[in-house]
């Protein structure tokens, strides 16, 4: 590489350094500090360094046992982690390189210095400024990119917080049961209103598995969850698109039927559901067995119906299908 | 198109004609929704149409709407954070604009698909320069003109801008620095006094 070129060296005055290397430190045989850098100095309480000796002002942590001048031209080139006395909290980082000082004969140490990743805190603590780096430092660039990565992820927290609030709001209108794609709870009571607005009559059954719990206990739940979603296709298999079926519990389920007030054709229509339900369901090579207990209520339209006492009738009747040994559906008695 | 520069063009016009003439202007650009979302990408004819839309509105020149808005973007309290990363430019106006060229670099470095225009700096001497912008919307331009003289007055110099017309190598803009030092400059500290004031929009 030296191609038979003379070595190579320069002057460089204690003010021209300052402006190459803010943060340097150029040290005397006898350790006395002979120049230091504006921005180093911008740290320490005092300001000062010249004159000082080099390793009362500062501690050496690394290499270990580092105490004299000697030693830093020994260690020259390692990386250098030390800190003001006192200021522990202001790790700094360095290589020192050995140098003449002109006139004196003996060799010195320059030690340039950084921050390292503390300078954020460091910036902060010391209240630096654009002007206490060199063009040639990247520091400017690393603040900026602290700053500019912080706000992008302030702008991504409130993105996140808005899409969960969205997301809160589209769950609280939902009207569909994800698990079966039946109605849910509140798509039931919105078709019911709706129907009681219009005066429809119409015939209401509630219906609760046998045996549901079982077939969980036995499979497990997403035995359990097969079974929900073969009992919604037999309920959308046997009901018209006007009629409304929801899954209102863990296996509960409501069927509304716009116009069907006859008690004779929802008990026929009862009788054949519970009997789809009660065939073996498979799943994995299992047979999950269930069937089905149905309350049916009526409301003959005219008038607007009491949806609460509905309910509580199409509940009866359920409990008492249930009482009478399962697998059977009950009609309430008329309103 | 990324949600962020379409969402500052919402944030000049609600911030400085209300939120009804935004609703206005979304209404006239036919967009289907009435805001955007800073982190979100959007198809880009929807800038253009807004822009277009805000003119109609507001009723003023393109130009106008668009050199406001670049104005808006450094001068506006709740632009801060924009502002103090333009700063990292440097220390004088004149560092400042020999960081304009690196804008989208610098951009990039914290969103990587942020899409930004294509700008070159040409330095003639004397404290003139001659500034080129392309950008996939037209008049880019005249944001670069409001956003220069805005920053012009942050760090209290002294400049006259002009445009020059528009050809295929984008917008083509003159900066004449007259004075570096002319006023007084913003306050700019490196480490910001409240971090939890960094985001690069707030309502």
């Amino acid at each position: 590489m030296d191609g038979g070129l003379q070595p190579f060296s320069v002057l460089l005055e204690g003010r021209v350094l300052a402006g190459l290397m803010p943060m340097h430190v150029a040290i005397a045989a006898d350790g006395s500090i002979r120049s230091a850098g504006p921005t180093l100095k911008k740290i320490l309480p005092d300001r000062q360094l010249e004159g000082c000796a080099f390793f009362d002002r500062f501690e050496i942590r690394r290499p270990a046992a580092l105490g004299s001048v000697g030693d830093l031209i020994r260690t020259a080139g390692r990386r250098l982690h030390l800190n003001p006395r006192g200021q522990v909290q202001d790790g700094l980082r360095g290589v020192a390189v050995p140098v003449m000082e002109p006139g004196v004969g003996s060799a010195g140490v320059l030690v340039n210095l950084t921050f390292g990743v503390g300078i954020i805190e460091g910036v902060r603590r010391h209240r630096l400024s654009d002007a206490d780096f060199v063009a040639s430092d990247l520091t400017m660039e690393l603040l900026y990119l602290v700053e500019a990565k912080s706000a992008v992820m302030q702008e991504l927290r409130d993105l996140n917080l808005r899409l969960d609030d969205a997301k809160t709001a589209a769950e609280a209108q939902a009207v569909t049961d994800p698990l079966t794609g039946l109605s849910n709870r509140r798509g039931a009571d919105l078709r019911l209103s709706g129907h009681s607005a219009s005066r429809i009559g119409f015939g209401l059954m509630h219906m609760d598995l046998d045996f549901f719990k079982e077939v969980n206990d036995s499979f497990g739940h997403a035995a359990g969850d097969h079974v929900l979603q073969m009992v919604a296709k037999v309920l959308r298999a046997h009901t018209r698109t006007e009629d409304c079926s929801a899954r209102v519990g863990g296996d509960e389920f409501i069927v509304i039927l716009p116009g069907m007030t006859e008690g004779p054709s929802l008990l026929a229509l009862a009788e054949r559901i519970i009997a789809e339900i009660s065939r073996p369901i498979l799943f994995n090579g299992v047979e999950c067995l269930v069937s089905v207990s149905i309350g049916i209520a009526v409301h003959r339209g005219n008038s607007p119906p009491d949806l609460e006492h509905l309910h509580h009738i199409a509940d009866q009747a359920l409990y008492s299908a249930k009482h009478a040994g399962r697998r059977r559906a009950h009609l309430a008695r008329q309103e | 198109m990324h949600g962020l520069i379409n969402r500052s063009l919402q944030g000049f016009v609600t911030h400085t004609f209300g939120a009804e003439a935004w609703t206005r202007i979304t209404r006239t650009a036919d967009l289907p929704f009435d805001s955007f979302e800073p982190m979100l990408t959007y198809d880009p004819d929807w800038t253009g149409r807004i822009i277009d839309a805000a003119a109609i509105v507001l009723d003023r020149p393109r130009a106008a709407v668009l050199e406001d808005l670049g104005t808006h973007l450094v001068s506006h309290p709740q632009m801060e954070p924009l502002r103090r990363l333009l700063r990292f430019g440097g220390v004088t106006y004149r560092d400042f604009l020999d960081s304009v060229e690196d804008l989208p670099g610098r951009a990039q470095l914290a969103l990587p698909d942020l899409n930004m225009p294509e700008i070159t700096l040409q330095d003639h001497g004397g404290g003139e320069f001659r500034l080129t912008c392309r950008f996939n919307v037209t008049g880019m331009g005249y944001v670069l003109i409001g956003l220069l003289r805005a920053m012009a007055d942050d760090y209290g110099a002294l400049v006259l801008l002009d445009h020059h017309g528009t050809t295929e190598r984008g917008d083509h803009l003159t900066i004449r620095l007259l004075d570096d030092a002319h006023g007084v400059a913003r306050q700019f500290d490196l480490a910001p006094a409240d971090r939890s004031d960094l985001a690069l929009h707030q309502w």
